[in-house]
């Protein structure tokens, strides 16, 4: 008998195991968060599908003119805000379901630097537009 | 990080068949799951042609036959064959549910059966559930309250506060729904999963329960309550009829009032 006993990683017991770190005391801002910006992205959706309608064929003239005006230019700030900010949550919960062990962590920190540099861009593009309605007036 | 292949050792081959007797007239073929640990075989799946006219309606009767009959080493969990004891959960036809409860009938063609998806196997058609219980232990699931009980009487609950737990009471923990869970098969080992929520909202629902808070404290987490994906799932392969996704939609709304 040359054969030594197979090796077994974990002794732990099944309840130790279940009980685990503990509940981390987070997850309902999280899940209310990804219901509430998906609620606000249908009107704001809406809103961006009816004004590139009412845009269609429209100039860069009339577009600049068009993203001056305050109502438009903080709704389409909103809406890119929103849609990031949706983003990441939803993504999150993409690599929480299939990505284990080692890569978890900066997975989720890859997810959070491209929504949020993503939406900066939106919204840096949105000021473009607004001093460039300003400039022309 | 993600797999997309069964492990190799998972690859189920193809097994022995055992036909029916001779004469026989209304026979159905039973395609069982087989495995054991006491080789080094991967899975495999046995067809066994059984008599319909020879046993009784439920797939349980099948099953017993074939052990009893046919191949006395097919292992499966089986107790009271009227669906109040949970032991056999099992996968059939392509859906969790109890051996004894589904009708034969209600199945076309070959009737498939698998242990419970997604679980550790201990043989054949018995999947381990060690932990998923430690799951449940880990929630208390027993009455937890400060206030010293009447000396002479039960603790009492009105009308309405007893009719809270109808719908959760019932569940008689064969896991059916917890191994139908994809989110369950992703992160069982942090999510708590259908079966476990509901008990803990059975608990959290309790009139006579003055642990109401801590309970929701400890289910406070991305994975052990988050991670329910509302896939729904729990509910429609639930055996007894329950709703698990909406005990656990209720312990979601909860966690929000106390924060609002």
């Amino acid at each position: 008998m040359t054969d030594s006993a197979p090796h077994i990683e974990v002794m732990r017991s099944q309840l130790g195991r279940a009980r685990g770190l503990g509940a981390g005391g987070s997850g309902t801002a999280h899940w209310w968060a990804e219901r509430v910006t998906a609620a606000s992205l249908l009107p704001l959706s809406t809103w961006f599908i009816v004004q590139m309608f009412r845009l269609g064929g429209a100039d860069h003239k009339d577009v600049v003119k068009w993203g001056g005006k305050p109502v438009n230019a903080t709704m389409l700030t909103a809406l890119i805000i929103t849609t990031f900010y949706h983003a990441q949550l939803g993504l999150q919960v993409i690599v929480d379901d299939y990505v284990h062990g080692k890569a978890h962590l900066p997975t989720r920190i890859l997810v959070k630097l491209v929504t949020s540099l993503l939406g900066l861009l939106g919204v840096f593009a949105v000021i473009k537009l607004v001093a460039a309605g300003n400039r022309r007036s | 990080m993600v797999e997309l292949r069964l492990p190799r050792n998972s690859e189920i081959g193809k097994g022995k068949t055992y036909p029916a007797p001779a004469g026989a007239k209304n026979v159905r073929t039973f395609r069982v799951y087989r495995w054991t640990p006491d080789d080094d075989k991967n899975p495999v799946v046995d067809s066994y042609e059984v008599d319909l006219d020879t046993i009784g309606p439920m797939v349980l009767d099948a099953i017993i036959h074939i052990k009893n009959d046919v191949d006395p080493t097919l292992t499966f969990r089986r107790s009271c064959r009227e669906g109040i004891c949970g032991s056999c959960a099992m996968n059939i036809d392509g859906e969790n549910t109890l051996a004894c409860l589904k009708p034969i009938k209600d199945i076309k063609g070959d009737v498939r059966i698998y242990p419970l998806p997604h679980m550790p196997i201990v043989k054949d058609l018995v999947s381990n559930l060690d932990g998923a219980y430690a799951q449940l232990r880990s929630i208390s699931p027993w009455l937890q309250s400060d206030s010293a009980p009447p000396p002479d009487a039960e603790r009492k609950q009105s009308i309405e506060e007893r009719a809270k737990l109808d719908g959760m009471w019932e569940c008689i923990l064969c896991f059916c729904c917890t191994t139908s869970c994809p989110s369950y098969w992703w992160n069982g080992d942090k999510y708590l999963g259908p079966a476990v929520l509901l008990a803990a909202y059975r608990w959290i629902a309790d009139s006579r329960d003055e642990h109401t808070g801590n309970r929701l404290d400890d289910l406070e987490d991305t994975f052990k309550l988050y991670a329910c994906r509302t896939i729904m799932n729990c509910t429609q392969t639930c055996p007894k009829g329950l709703n698990p996704a909406k005990a656990i939609g209720r312990i979601k709304e909860l966690q929000i009032e106390r924060k609002a």
